[in-house]
């Protein structure tokens, strides 16, 4: 029982808060891929920028001796998300729009997203410095542990935040895409944009609106993450790698798919580095051969192999993805 | 000499004024270095610059001529790096004496068996197996042989760490060990780009930029090959060293050694930019579909220039990394080791290696001196801020000044593309101006 729990705690919980984080993140970069045509470096900086975005609200919120029952950075979400929202259709106005005006290639729009990627975490980094801060500024973090009989399984307040949060942004991505008029055109737009220009869609519009949400979704990525860890400065440039593999085996352009791929990206790098060994004790009497110490897939320092072996796999037999992406 | 047409015989003159303006500019800067801030220096520098004007011919055959967008210089450097430190270092005796060397012979040869394993499962469809299955076997096989081959390496390195520190290196000559870094480049670039060539620019840039962060991860975290994080030092060197002769003969030997493999380099690339080879390419680069309906194996082709390219990268690794004197996985960074080498390209002028070679030399001076005027500003704001306003700066604003750095190459790239995405030395296309 204890040693399910185990798995319970490390593994599945592990691998929903992983999967919700590059999920939320993969489907800024696959709706940023299916409408703009690029692949957005700078995806992993505008969630830390997101979760810094949030860090001075709540500490400027905290020095006025305001208090709430929830951590601040939770409460102030919308407005966090709304400002990142606002800072991506910024950074498309300065650095992607002369760009894509100019008719530059997709290559020299990633070029550029490159360059914003290295501006984001200068920036950051000169004004928050590259030490690690807690994102709980009131209270300490919420522990709750679930009884069994042995073993608790454990979950904290911001891992259930998150999870709810992703499903709720989920949902309303879905209703958003296939109920209302600007949802439907960007689908139009991400299907086929020479047709979607000649029937009248303003093109302008569903790129702004392609920023928000992607914005939107990276900042509540961002935050969360910062709450249930800590707020780094390169909290996001590691996850770069597993929300492109998300958005990829997912299939560009699919927003579903992408929220498919971000979960099981997550999974799989969880369960690589689960020490399985953990499981196989019991059955220590049973099984024919001695179990050894740990019997990970991969050692844990290797995880970041996890995700881009699954990319490359995903590459090399089905470059469109699992929900049948667009092919350039 | 004389059937060249008029046009055709003014067209380089105009514009070698241009590269002979830029290049003097670019004299008189080196020179003030020298003035600045001593001959030792300015000596190392150029040293460095030069190493990583390779790597921008490198990386620059591979971008201006074919198009291929590879984020991932820094794995190939470290690669390269890691080949030739490997080659050159002295034998460590109690590992070859120590049970360590003949239990990773075996490992090794377990290796060997797993990858031709998996290689003839994937070969499944000759033998008339559907594609679904085939791929679903490779994926199987693969995953099995990854976990025998870690299992059998674990005893090995285990031991090697705990008796030998690590495995050492072969002592050879340094120049041997540069070949070496260029081998061992161009077969990680080779199966690269047997995966990856075929797909868009974008993917391309996505799973090199994912190779170069496993070659760091494996190079960090395998004690029993690199030390890890102990770091090897000193690394020999090809020329006297410092010892020997003093810092400004010794790194004026090693930069007269690195100029010439530069110059020859250059020279070899711009033949064959000039040669049918480099007029293919760039058709190819120009217009895929029309270069391919000519007949031009485009895939093939491709796969030539990025392990060209890659070879490059590798030996201007293993240059740069052996002048350093130490090996450590951990100082290899995308900053300096990626983005800073695409600077140098995209500034110098795409296609071009006059404008690698200029990108390379200016940005590199740039970088460099930007740490003490990075400092000297931050330490102005901070004292004018203290004396007006009375603020009191954080007590890090010296490491945070050091980060502006990442955010003017970030800026350079987006200012660059977009003012002069053709760089200041721009490639010259015949017959269009």
């Amino acid at each position: 029982m204890d040693e399910l729990v185990f798995l319970i705690n490390r593994g599945v919980i592990g691998g929903l808060i992983l999967g919700s984080v590059y999920a939320l993140g993969a489907v800024g970069v696959t709706l940023i891929f299916g409408i703009l045509r690029f692949a957005h470096f700078a995806h992993g900086d505008m969630m830390t920028a997101g979760a810094f975005f949030a860090f001075m609200l709540a500490a400027l919120l905290a020095s006025f001796g305001v208090d709430l029952p929830v951590p601040l950075a939770l409460a102030l979400l919308p407005v966090v998300m709304g400002l990142t929202a606002l800072f991506a259709i910024g950074l498309d106005k300065a650095f992607y729009k002369p760009l894509r005006d100019k008719g530059a290639r997709p290559v020299v729009l990633v070029m550029a997203s490159i360059g914003v990627t290295l501006m984001l975490q200068g920036l950051i980094r000169l004004f928050a410095g590259t030490g690690t801060r807690d994102m709980y500024l009131n209270a300490p973090k919420d522990i709750f542990r679930i009884p069994t009989g042995g073993r608790p399984i454990v979950v904290t307040e911001p891992q259930i935040w998150l999870i709810l949060l992703t499903i709720l942004a989920v949902v309303a991505l879905h209703f958003f895409l296939t109920r209302s008029r600007l949802g439907k055109a960007m689908r139009a737009v991400s299907d086929n944009p020479e047709l979607a220009r000649v029937t009248g869609i303003p093109l302008e519009t569903v790129v702004k609106a392609t920023w928000i949400i992607g914005g939107g979704l990276a900042a509540l990525a961002g935050t969360m993450l910062a709450l249930d860890v800590s707020l780094r400065a390169d909290l996001a440039y590691n996850m770069l790698l597993p929300i492109f593999a998300a958005a990829i085996l997912g299939g560009i352009g699919q927003p579903y798919g992408a929220i498919a791929g971000g979960f099981i990206i997550g999974f799989a790098e969880t369960f690589a580095i689960f020490n399985f060994s953990v499981i196989l004790r019991p059955l220590a009497d049973i099984l024919p051969f001695a179990v050894p110490a740990s019997l990970a897939v991969v050692p844990t320092e290797y995880r970041l192999v996890v995700p881009f072996v699954i990319l490359v796999v995903v590459l090399i037999y089905r470059p469109t993805g699992i929900f049948k992406g667009r092919v350039f | 000499m004389t059937i060249l047409t008029p046009t055709e015989d003014r067209r380089p003159k105009r514009s070698y004024r241009r590269d002979i303006a830029l290049f003097a500019g670019l004299g008189v800067l080196v020179a003030l270095v020298y003035a600045l801030q001593g001959s030792a220096y300015a000596t190392r520098m150029l040293v460095e610059a030069a190493a990583y004007a390779i790597i921008a011919i490198g990386l620059n055959i591979q971008w201006g001529y074919a198009g291929l967008f590879n984020v991932g210089v820094m794995g190939f450097i470290m690669a390269g790096a890691f080949a030739s430190v490997l080659f050159t270092f002295p034998v460590n005796e109690a590992f070859w004496a120590s049970d360590g060397a003949p239990m990773l012979g075996i490992a090794i040869l377990w290796l060997i068996g797993a990858i031709a394993f998996v290689g003839l499962v994937a070969q499944g469809r000759r033998i008339g197996l559907p594609q679904g299955l085939v791929t679903a076997l490779t994926i199987i096989a693969g995953a099995v042989a990854f976990m025998v081959v870690s299992a059998k390496f674990d005893a090995p390195t285990t031991l090697i760490e705990r008796e030998a520190g690590f495995i050492g290196g072969f002592g050879l000559p340094v120049l041997v060990g540069w070949v070496a870094a260029g081998v061992v480049a161009g077969l990680i670039a080779w199966v690269v780009g047997k995966i990856c060539l075929g797909l868009r620019a974008d993917y391309l840039a996505i799973a090199t930029l994912g190779i170069a962060q496993i070659i760091k991860t494996f190079l960090r975290n395998a004690d029993w090959l690199t030390r890890g994080t102990l770091t090897v030092s000193p690394l020999p060197w090809p020329t006297p060293t410092v010892q020997e002769l003093g810092f400004l003969w010794a790194r004026g030997f090693y930069l007269a050694l690195t100029a010439v493999i530069l110059l020859v380099v250059y020279l070899l690339v711009q033949r064959a930019y000039h040669a049918p080879w480099g007029r293919m390419m760039r058709a190819i680069r120009d217009n895929e579909d029309a270069a391919s309906s000519m007949g031009k194996n485009v895939n093939g082709r491709r796969l030539e220039i990025f392990i060209l390219g890659c070879v490059l990268i590798g030996i201007g690794g293993a240059i740069l990394v052996h002048f350093g004197s130490i090996f450590d996985p951990s100082g290899f960074v995308d900053l300096n080791h990626t983005f800073l080498v695409w600077v140098m390209v995209i500034l110098g002028g795409a296609g071009n290696n006059r404008g690698a070679i200029f990108g390379a030399v200016l940005v590199y001076i740039i970088w460099v001196m930007s740490e003490p005027a990075a400092l000297a500003l931050f330490g102005l704001a901070r004292d004018w801020g203290n004396q007006l306003f009375g603020w009191v700066a954080p007590g890090d604003l010296d490491s945070r000044a050091l980060q502006m750095r990442v955010f003017v190459i970030g800026l350079t790239i987006t200012l660059v593309l977009r003012f002069a995405p053709h760089g200041v030395l721009p490639e010259r296309l015949r017959g269009r101006d």
